[in-house]
């Protein structure tokens, strides 16, 4: 667990070697909070509620879901560069880099999501909920990015190139986040994609943080379905499943892997 | 003396479309305290050599002991006592010099003032304090080699791997590697080191061991294999008229067939006498009123040791093919 966290120190003194990476990282979800607030935001018609209220946690979720992409192109540059040959060499746990690494990209989306919120305020987010709830919805939102990088540990370490990754990662998060009802109301889609849409674990993330802070289930979906209803349980349950899954897929593969 | 290494035939393959038999039974030793040099073309098996033994690569069978501790049964012990710097300076990048050092420092379990004394001690041995506060990225390639070396040295391995060192250095910044190198060995660390530099293999190495295809085709000292390959020859540059001449002079003294190289008018016949043979014919040419252009008794290289061996040579062209597959990364 020391070395993991060691690992975790060498990410983050990264963010302090070059500033660059991080302050662009930041800047495009803060991009996103002002592009869709005032884009779309007029041409979305939401009865009785502001949309940046509907908005914000459909871009928290968009966010912390793309920790997946940050995971993998680290990994895979890592790999590229010979740095993972080098710590399978050193006496250390052989889950210590990737945990290491997980962790620290969730420290990372600690900070983006206090910029991210701070720009919502700015804009006129209001969160209705007790500040329990509002703290319990960005502890779901963690949960869900954590669990979301395990899966790229498997992708970085699969592609084991960084574009490679990155090609690999936009083209099922793109659909993902969009194919949701993060940002618009999933009635307009058509009926088969409202049903993907409705068990996306993106929708369920969303919904249940919007009930979290306060808000009445809203752009959701059509049916009475169980996501639907149960939306902060199918999330719990999406996130156990990814952890399940990922957690000791990535665990083995960093354990045989070898350069290209 | 011990062995510090040992492989006892190792194999490994790729699976894939085409069956690619990697190591094909491979053996070697290595006593304590001595430089052995891995040496063979790119694709002969060097790197998946060097990868099982220090635990990065299970092989398909065989056996390797590094210090007398079993490769494939207890990995991590063998990791405690290796160094390993590899093709690519396997550093942190966006990190300094400093950082890296005391991240490894950590990662070998040494304490926060412990790493930052072994730190502070490399750089100055590697001539990079100066640069310890940089980002690597800022480096030359020669102090990238040097700050990955270092960062291999932290525990003060029992055993050093040294996978091609050089490759992709300038003239300077190999001779500078090679220094540092020969610095170690004097220090008595074991070192097994690949290249595919002959002339390296002949500087560092107080063995060799040329693998083509995944085995052993020649070991020996520099010295030896040379003498393998035949002894000393006999050469002889001059006018064209004097050829045919010069070739029966020197057959008659050495009895043996002589070559004429007619396009670059030169005479060549093996020397079993060195020096006397030199002699006989520089004086039976005279008295022929033959005036050589140049006259050498001349030694093999590692190059026609390699070419006699292999069949072929050590193609450097080769490397860049593999380089794009990724297997040197970006520089």
């Amino acid at each position: 667990m020391k070395d993991a966290l060691i690992i975790t120190k060498r990410q983050l003194l990264q963010l302090f070697r070059v500033p660059e990476v991080f302050i662009f990282s930041t800047i495009q979800p803060v991009m996103f909070v002002l592009l869709f607030r005032y884009v779309f935001g007029g041409a979305i018609n939401t009865p009785g509620v502001d949309y940046v209220q509907l908005l914000m946690p459909g871009i928290f979720v968009q966010t912390v879901a793309f920790t997946v992409a940050g995971t993998a192109l680290g990994l895979a540059e890592d790999m590229q560069k010979g740095l993972i040959d080098r710590f399978r060499s050193l006496p250390i746990a052989r889950s210590a880099v990737v945990v290491g690494r997980t962790l620290g990209d969730a420290t990372l989306n600690v900070v983006v999501l206090v910029v991210m919120a701070l720009t919502g305020v700015l804009v006129g987010w209001r969160p209705s909920s007790s500040t329990f709830e509002i703290i319990a919805g960005f502890i779901l939102l963690l949960i869900f990015g954590y669990a979301m990088s395990w899966m790229g540990v498997l992708v970085g370490l699969s592609v084991r190139d960084s574009r490679v990754a990155n090609s690999v990662v936009f083209l099922f998060i793109f659909p993902m986040t969009f194919l949701s009802n993060a940002f618009a109301p999933t009635t307009g889609m058509p009926r088969p994609l409202q049903y993907v849409a409705e068990w996306n674990p993106v929708s369920t993330m969303v919904a249940g943080v919007r009930d979290l802070f306060g808000l009445e289930p809203m752009f959701g979906a059509t049916a009475n379905s169980f996501p639907s209803q149960n939306p902060l349980v199918m999330s719990l349950i999406y996130i156990a499943a990814l952890m399940a899954i990922f957690i000791p897929l990535s665990v083995r593969k960093y354990k045989n892997v070898a350069p290209k | 003396m011990s062995a510090a290494i040992v492989a006892e035939n190792l194999v490994k393959t790729y699976g894939g479309d085409h069956e690619v038999r990697a190591l094909d039974g491979l053996s070697l030793t290595v006593e304590e305290g001595t430089v052995l040099s891995l040496l063979g073309p790119n694709g002969s098996g060097k790197t998946t050599t060097v990868r099982v033994l220090t635990t990065l690569l299970r092989p398909d069978s065989g056996r390797a002991t590094v210090a007398g501790i079993d490769v494939m049964k207890n990995p991590q012990q063998v990791r405690e006592i290796i160094g390993l710097s590899g093709q690519y300076a396997a550093v942190d990048e966006t990190l300094t010099g400093w950082d890296n050092l005391i991240m490894f420092g950590r990662l070998y379990h040494l304490s926060s003032r412990g790493a930052k004394s072994r730190a502070e001690e490399l750089l100055e041995k590697f001539s990079l304090t100066d640069a310890a506060k940089r980002p690597i990225k800022t480096y030359s390639g020669g102090m990238r080699r040097r700050l990955d070396l270092a960062a291999s040295l932290i525990v003060k391995p029992k055993v050093l791997f040294l996978d091609e060192p050089t490759t992709g250095l300038d003239p300077r910044g190999r001779q500078e590697m090679w220094e540092v190198i020969n610095e170690l060995v004097k220090g008595g660390v074991t070192l097994l080191l690949t290249t595919q530099y002959l002339e390296e293999a002949d500087q560092l190495a107080d063995e060799i061991v040329v693998i083509d295809r995944g085995h052993v085709i020649a070991k020996g000292s520099a010295d030896s294999l040379k003498k393998d390959v035949g002894g000393e020859r006999l050469e002889i540059s001059l006018p064209a008229a004097h050829l045919g001449e010069t070739q029966r002079i020197v057959e008659g003294i050495t009895k043996s067939i002589a070559t004429t190289d007619l396009q670059m008018h030169k005479v060549s016949v093996a020397a079993p006498n060195g020096t006397a043979t030199l002699i006989e014919a520089l004086r039976q040419l005279d008295a022929a009123g033959i005036q050589p252009l140049d006259i050498a008794l001349k030694r093999p290289s590692l190059d026609d040791v390699f070419l006699a061996l292999t069949g072929h040579i050590a193609e450097e062209k080769i490397e860049e093919v593999v380089g794009a597959k990724g297997k040197r990364g970006k520089r």
